[in-house]
Order: C-alpha cells, then sequence, then structure tokens
C-alpha cells in the first residue's frame, strides 16, 4: 500500500538509487572479482566462476587420455597388465625406453637411417614448402595483376577439400612420374599444401605496402623485395608454415608410396612395431609417447610466432 | 591502376591491358611458377584426372576404359555399402562439424580472458590431440573389449556391468565412440585461428558496448565478438566442414577396417578401399568426384549461413 503512494518522481529516484548501488557494489569489487570479471561491470562474478570451473572440468577431460599415454609409457610390464588397469604409474621405470632402443638397435635397416630419413623429409619438404610458399604468397597478396584473383581463389577452394580426394590420382600421377619407392613422393605433394599459402598470402597483406614502393622506388627487383623486406617482417608466418608442414610430414609413414626398407620414414617403422602384438605393449606405449611429444614440443616452442600468424587468418570475402 | 580511357590517346581493349601488365609483372609470375607448377600437379591435375577417370573403368595395368555414367549408377543402385557408407559420413559430420565448431569456439572464447600463462598452457592441452597425427590410437587401450579395458574395468568394479562391453566391436557403441575421440581431435587450426581472432578484437569496443548498456557476456558475444570475428569463423568453417567428412584413420584405428558390419565406414574408408586395396581406380574415382562436390556444398553453403552472424 506504502508503494502507492510513492509520486512518479519519487519512483524514479528510487529505481536510479538502486541503479547507483548496483553500480557501487561494482566497482568496490575485489582485485580478485575485477580480474575474474575482466574489469567489466557488465559480467557477473558467479558467471565467471562457473565457465571457469567448467573449462576447467572440460581441460581435465581433453587431458585424461594424454596423461594415460603418458603414464603408459612409464609403467613397467607388471603395471601394464595390472587389473584393474591404473591411470597414473606407480613405480615409473625407462623400461620401456630401453626395450625400444635394443629393438631399434637389432632392426636390420639401422635406426638412424630411419632417422635420417624423417628429418630430410621433413626438413626438405618443411623448407621447400616455406620458399615456395613465400615465393607465390608475395605476388598474390600485394600486386593486382591478370590472374592474381583466380590463382588466389582456387587455392581458397583447395582447402575446402581434404587431400584424401585426390588421393588415388595422386598415386598414378606419382607411378607416371616414376616417382613412386622414393621419398619424394612424400615431399613433393607437401610442398604445394594450400592451408601455408593461404597463411603466408593473409599474413603478408598486413605488411605496409609503403615499404614495397620505397623499395621499388629505389629499384629493387621483386626478388629482392622478397628476400630483403618481407620476408624479414613476416617471420611468424614462415615459423607457422613450419610447424604446419612438420606436423603434417612427421607422421607420415608413405605406406602407399614406400616400399623399400631404408628409404621408410621414422613413422613406418614405429607402425611396425607397435603392430607386433601383446608382447610389445610397453614399447608400442613408448614408441606413442616419442611420436606424440616432438610435435607438441615444437609447438610450445613457436606457439608465440603460430597464433600471431592465424591472427589474420580469415577468409575475406 | 586502371587507364581511363578518355585521357588516353589511343584506345585498348581489355585484353591489351591485361597483356601489358601480364608484361609488367613479368618478374611475378616466375615467381609464382614453383608453386602453381607443384599445386597443379598435385592438386588440380588430380581433381580433373578424377573426373576423367571416374568415367572409366580403369586398374592401372590396362588403359583405362570408357564406360559412361556406369561407375555413378553401380554405386548409388548396386553398392549398398557405399549407401551406408554416405550414411555414416553425413551422420558423422553432421554431429562432428557443428559440435565441434561450436566446441572449439567456447573454448577460445573462455581461454582469451585468462592472463596469458594460464591461456598458453590451455591452448597446448586442448590443441595437443589434433596436433600429432595418431594419438587417437590411445582410446583402443581406454576402451579396449576385454576386462583389461581402463573403462571396461571401471564399469565392471562399479558393478555397472557384469560383463565386459566391446565397445569397438559393437555395433551399438562404434559411432559413438569415433564421435567422441573426433570431438577430442576437433580443436584444431580453427581453434588457434579463434583464439588469434579473438585476442585481436578492439578492446574499445567492449568498453564503448558497456557503456551503450550491453548487459551481459552473451550479448557481448553476440553483437560485438562474433561479427568482428567474420573471417576466422569462415576460415574456422571450412576446416571442420572438412575434417568432418574426412573421418577415416580413426575408423581404421578404432574399429579396423572393414569396421564391424560396416558400422563406422565412411565415404573416405570405401575410396581407400576401391582405390588401395581392389585397385578398381575408375569406380574409386567416382567416389571421389562425388565426396569433392559434397565437401565443396556443404562448404559453400556454411559460408551462406555464416555470413548472417550477428547482423
Amino acid at each position: 500500500m506504502k508503494k502507492a503512494k510513492l509520486t512518479k518522481k519519487q519512483r524514479k529516484m528510487r529505481k536510479l538509487q538502486k541503479q547507483a548501488f548496483k553500480g557501487q557494489k561494482l566497482m568496490y569489487r575485489s582485485k580478485f572479482a575485477r580480474s575474474l570479471t575482466n574489469g567489466r561491470s557488465n559480467r557477473s562474478l558467479s558467471g565467471s566462476l562457473t565457465l571457469l570451473i567448467c573449462l576447467f572440468l572440460l581441460s581435465l577431460v581433453m587431458l585424461f587420455p594424454v596423461i594415460f599415454m603418458v603414464s603408459n609409457a612409464f609403467k613397467p610390464i607388471n603395471e601394464l597388465f595390472i587389473f584393474p588397469p591404473k591411470l597414473f604409474v606407480i613405480q615409473p621405470t625407462l623400461d620401456n625406453f630401453f626395450d625400444l632402443g635394443e629393438l631399434l638397435a637389432d632392426s636390420l635397416v639401422p635406426f638412424t637411417r630411419y632417422l635420417f630419413n624423417t628429418l630430410f623429409i621433413v626438413i626438405v619438404g618443411a623448407v621447400g614448402h616455406i620458399v615456395l610458399c613465400s615465393m607465390a604468397a608475395f605476388p598474390l597478396s600485394k600486386f593486382r595483376f591478370p590472374g592474381s584473383k583466380l590463382m588466389s581463389n582456387l587455392v581458397v577452394m583447395s582447402l575446402m577439400f581434404s587431400t584424401a580426394v585426390t588421393a588415388v590420382p595422386n598415386y598414378v600421377i606419382m607411378s607416371y612420374m616414376g616417382l613412386v619407392d622414393t621419398v619424394w613422393s612424400v615431399i613433393l605433394p607437401a610442398l604445394s599444401m594450400s592451408l601455408g599459402l593461404f597463411l603466408m598470402k593473409n599474413f603478408m597483406e598486413q605488411v605496409p605496402t609503403a615499404l614495397i614502393d620505397a623499395a621499388s622506388i629505389d629499384g629493387a627487383t621483386y626478388f629482392t623485395m622478397l628476400w630483403r623486406i618481407i620476408m624479414p617482417a613476416v617471420k611468424p608466418a614462415w615459423v607457422t608454415l613450419f610447424i604446419v608442414a612438420f606436423q603434417t610430414m612427421w607422421g607420415a609413414t608413405g605406406a602407399n608410396f614406400i616400399y623399400t626398407e631404408n628409404i621408410k620414414p621414422m613413422a613406418a617403422m614405429l607402425n611396425q612395431l607397435s603392430g607386433s602384438g601383446v608382447a610389445r605393449t610397453g614399447v608400442v606405449a613408448a614408441t606413442s609417447l616419442v611420436m606424440f611429444i616432438v610435435p607438441v614440443v615444437l609447438f610450445i616452442i613457436s606457439q608465440s610466432n603460430v597464433l600471431e600468424t592465424m591472427a589474420t587468418s580469415g577468409i575475406k570475402e | 591502376m586502371k587507364v581511363a580511357k578518355a585521357k588516353n590517346p589511343r584506345y585498348i581493349t581489355k585484353f591489351q591491358y591485361n597483356v601489358m601488365l601480364a608484361k609488367k609483372y613479368k618478374q611475378l609470375y616466375w615467381m609464382l611458377l614453383p608453386y602453381m607448377l607443384f599445386f597443379t600437379m598435385f592438386t588440380i591435375v588430380p581433381v580433373l584426372v578424377s573426373i576423367f577417370f571416374s568415367f572409366t573403368q580403369f586398374n592401372v595395368l590396362q588403359p583405362p576404359k570408357f564406360i559412361g555414367f556406369e561407375n555413378y549408377i553401380r554405386l548409388f543402385l548396386d553398392d549398398p555399402i557405399f549407401l551406408k557408407s554416405v550414411k555414416n559420413t553425413l551422420l558423422l559430420a553432421v554431429i562432428i562439424g557443428p559440435f565441434g565448431y561450436i566446441f572449439s569456439f567456447l573454448m577460445a572464447w573462455l581461454l582469451c580472458e585468462l592472463p596469458v600463462k594460464l591461456r598458453t598452457l590451455l591452448t597446448v592441452i586442448f590443441y595437443a590431440p589434433s596436433i600429432s597425427g595418431n594419438a587417437y590410437v590411445i582410446f583402443t587401450q581406454l576402451f579396449s573389449g576385454d576386462a583389461y579395458g581402463f573403462i571396461n574395468s571401471r564399469l565392471l568394479s562399479m558393478g555397472l556391468i557384469t560383463n565386459p562391453i566391446l565397445w569397438l566391436r559393437d555395433e551399438k557403441y562404434m559411432m559413438l565412440i569415433v564421435i567422441l575421440v573426433s570431438v577430442w581431435m576437433s580443436l584444431g587450426v580453427g581453434f588457434l585461428s579463434f583464439i588469434a581472432g579473438l585476442q585481436g578484437v578492439d578492446r574499445a569496443q567492449y568498453e564503448a558496448a558497456e557503456v551503450d548498456g550491453v548487459k551481459n557476456r552473451w550479448q557481448e558475444l553476440w553483437y560485438i565478438t562474433l561479427p568482428n570475428m567474420i573471417p576466422q569463423l569462415l576460415f574456422g568453417a571450412v576446416m571442420s566442414v572438412t575434417n568432418s567428412l574426412a573421418v577415416a584413420d580413426v575408423t581404421v584405428a578404432l574399429n579396423g577396417f572393414p569396421s564391424t558390419n560396416y558400422a563406422t565406414h565412411t565415404i573416405i574408408n570405401h575410396l581407400n578401399d576401391y582405390g588401395i586395396i581392389r585397385l578398381e581406380m575408375g569406380y574409386a574415382c567416382s567416389i571421389a568426384v562425388l565426396l569433392f562436390f559434397l565437401m565443396l556444398t556443404i562448404n559453400k553453403a556454411v559460408q551462406r549461413m555464416l555470413e548472417k552472424v550477428g547482423t
């Protein structure tokens, strides 16, 4: 009844008071609350907390198989077959890695040979990929000339289908060119991965054109412009291209192309090891950890560069 | 750049103009040549060759024999396994695609407000599954069909089941697990693109929105964040559509090849079956061509949809 007696003006005042009070409360949030809500008054503390907790739980779920894999690699044989299986290792040992080492030392083709093959594929492939992509990305990103639009569109379009689609004719083409059973069958297709060109091109677009104009007044050729001015400015992009190419080729077994044992990459050999059944469970665990950890470590080292490149990765219409 | 008609004493046609430009930029074509050579050889030509072979009967040894649309007719009328693989692929794509996409966006969105160190750590955790080629093999041990499998042993000791479940061989569960594993791996390049894109959104816009009465984080997401992110959203969509239609290695590693009663047989599994094992290249190419057009169509459709975000 009391409320009804208030005039319109009073009601308005009350509302304003309430709002002001709320605003004050938000202003005097604790440091913790402010950092959680990013200092913004239109966010609730409880909401931030809930989301954080969800994030934490989800990251545990995501991490779970990885933890299992890592601890498996350090489990002694009796723990690998314990019932019920444990998530964490109780007595960590390096036995599995020693076993892996022994197996590798015994193999017909020395392990170093496989390692060399993989390094050769990865380094030649990634460096070639970076060189080709930056050479192609420079004209496409900075100049308009007949055909430039078409080529850019083709590259974006080729992002839209996976390489599995072209696998069959690729084999036929390789065999006509006599590349089957050479390491080039793994390297050459990776050289022209379209994701690399796409990322490089987008990143180069944000290099100021003024730099290029200045250089062209000085009479620089396009090649010198690219190597002297553009390439140093797009370091994050070529680090990213290296990582992407590395990830693709590191796990490549070349299963459909390479038959001769001493030119097979490491991944193929490790696959063969893990195909040998229950007795090798420990070795398999060690192997998968090795295969997993190398690209992850590389990504951790380069992640700030990768993210910088990805900031320009959008598809513009 | 455009040559104005009126000012030019001698009128030149568009073609002549292009030739002029091409001559001016001759050096640029030389720079493009190496990449384009490989791109043509390993991407454009294979697509065209695929289309050509799809109308032939070809087994690599004998020259291809032209048979018209017979491969396509056989695919749709005489190959129930192909139809099943189409069904499986679309089912996987419909679930993994949108779910993985939204999941990676939400994760990126939550991550982007955390302090730098924590953000980096979580980024690595989320991205790790898709970095290394075959980390998913670990799921064969988690979901192993005997009592020693991690999940089975836990369920048994809790008394929820009395017999171990054949997770990877029983048709009832196979699809579910493939979906689970694929979603686990779905935070890939698109996810990184989202994280990077979110950090690039101008802070001043959020502050302006706060003053202008954006009430909560969801409104902020819809009115400020998403419209700023459309290029990244498009890129992420392309990646996620392409990946979700190309599930193949996971099913082979988890369910074997062929999977029980073809329960998780995908189009690419079918393609590899004919292309690599049976060497019916013509038939395999017709599958590839269909998949190619399927991927392009779905990608284009999704792009149309995304352009309407935040408007």
